[in-house]
């Protein structure tokens, strides 16, 4: 063949294909630009409701956490747990990695308890959020997983519509086992692993463990903070009996 | 464009039968056998798989011819996962127990070859109601031996069954619950992934069975043998 057609050929390929290749890079964008607004559409319609969500899942779990009524039948708390948070700054032993929030309960203006929020970071499939309920002795009232990606069927036991695992914590304590109990037997602790699943279990063993050393370090702090928010929500209603 | 487009018969039958998506394409396993191990573990994951298969399907269709064959299948990946993660926040916001119970598994439905391999081998070949129609079938297939083995390996390996429904259903559903055997030792094997493999295999020879049977009554009726047994694999092929 002759050269000049040659280049003249090779050059309208050139051409069109990077021709090809800029629409095809606009088509391309434009699904990327398409598919991220439609995700972002869904996000900002759902986010309130997903919020609300989390939150009426977690009013549910305080119940069970500290559940109202005490042994006797007696109130043991008389507050709204809801409104009267505790802000917790971010802490290693507490597995937070930004501020969270905590809830206080009182009788009158005595201390009964804290309920934390607690982040067990080595879980099988990344973190586990939970909600530890600390007494004022430092005993443990109840703690409940609120959200969490542990294996189906193996690692979920830690829910308590799985399996009522996680009730062994109630009525445990800093002495109550001792240090050495602290773990699951697999190591040498005193708390059950799940068949087929060590790594869940011992995360969150490990987990409350550690609040509990922070609840003994910053026990009048968080009682401090907490009797606050309460006078400030009672305010409006000074002159009502408090009851 | 070049094959005609099934009849709505034919679509329905190859979804749910000759060439169902789990046992006949052994396609997302992943996911089938991970949380095959209760019923509404199962039918949770079955019902949000057919959900974003039917989306997916009727998306890839409608825009079928926009879409040059160089980047389609970039272009049906950013499709298929953006519908996950819509359907994921949807669950989260509408049924957050249910999300809750199936956690990882919703996110991971965007590698479930099966929906890609039906966007490639029928959406982006057929008119959007066809499309649908089998994105739904397939799915229900999909869905249907997910809850065939969440119920046996549920009642093989914890001896219950329909435990935990109204994690679906609501509270209505937590009288479902039944216990074939008093006192039942778990028997691990059923729950664990490697039950899940042997199970998967007994369904799989199952139908091997049940479709030589047909065959064979076929046989016995016609002289030649008729098209159903080759159309599984004129329309099986995942490119």
């Amino acid at each position: 063949m002759e050269p000049r057609p040659e280049t003249e050929t090779n050059t309208s390929a050139k051409g069109l294909m990077l021709r090809a290749a800029s629409a095809s890079s606009l088509t391309l964008g434009l699904f990327a630009a398409l598919t991220v607004g439609l995700i972002t559409l869904t996000w900002v319609f759902t986010k309130a409701r997903i919020d609300d969500q989390i939150r009426q899942a977690e009013i549910r779990a305080l119940e069970e956490i500290l559940p109202r009524a005490d042994i006797d039948g007696s109130a043991l708390y008389d507050n709204d747990l809801l409104k009267t948070r505790i802000s917790i700054p971010v802490n290693k032993q507490l597995g937070s990695r930004t501020t969270a929030e905590g809830y206080a309960a009182f009788k009158g203006d005595t201390p009964v308890a804290v309920i934390l929020p607690v982040v067990a970071p080595k879980g099988y499939s990344g973190a586990i959020h939970m909600l530890v309920g600390i007494k004022a002795d430092g005993t443990l009232s109840g703690v409940r997983v609120t959200n969490h990606k542990e294996t189906p069927g193996l690692g979920d036991a830690i829910e308590i519509i799985k399996s009522n695992w996680i009730t062994v914590f109630s009525g445990k304590s800093l002495d109550n086992p001792q240090q050495k109990g602290w773990g699951v037997r697999k190591d040498g602790g005193e708390f059950d692993q799940f068949t087929g699943a060590t790594i869940t279990p011992r995360a969150v063993v490990l987990a409350v463990h550690n609040s509990l050393q922070y609840f003994e370090q910053n026990r009048d702090q968080l009682f401090q903070q907490g009797l606050k928010q309460l006078k400030q929500t009672r305010g409006d209603a000074h002159g009502q009996p408090d009851a | 464009m070049a094959s005609p487009t099934p009849e709505a018969r034919e679509i329905t039958l190859n979804g749910l039968w000759n060439n169902n998506p789990a046992l006949v394409q052994l396609l997302g396993l992943c996911p089938l056998l991970g949380v095959s191990n209760s019923v509404v573990n199962a039918l949770g994951l079955g019902l949000a798989t057919i959900l974003v298969l039917a989306g997916s399907n009727l998306v890839v269709s409608l825009i079928r011819h926009q879409v040059n064959d160089a980047i389609r299948l970039p272009v049906f990946v950013m499709v298929i996962a953006a519908l996950t993660t819509c359907v994921e926040l949807l669950m989260q916001a509408f049924t957050y127990e249910l999300y809750q119970i199936l956690g990882i598994f919703i996110p991971l439905i965007v590698t479930n070859c099966s929906i890609l391999g039906r966007a490639d081998a029928f959406a982006s070949k057929h008119p959007p109601g066809a499309a649908v129609l089998d994105g739904l079938m397939m799915g229900a297939g999909f869905a249907l031996v997910l809850v065939v083995l969440g119920a046996l390996r549920e009642s093989i390996g914890q001896g219950t069954l329909f435990a935990n429904m109204h994690l679906l259903f609501g509270p209505v559903a937590k009288s479902w619950s039944v216990v074939l055997v008093q006192d039942y030792k778990q028997f691990l094997f059923a729950i664990l992934p490697p039950g899940a493999f042997f199970f998967m295999g007994l369904l799989i020879a199952v139908k091997n069975i049940v479709d030589n049977r047909i065959s064979e009554a076929k046989k016995a009726t016609q002289d030649k043998p008729s098209t159903g047994s080759k159309r599984v694999r004129v329309t099986g092929t995942v490119s």
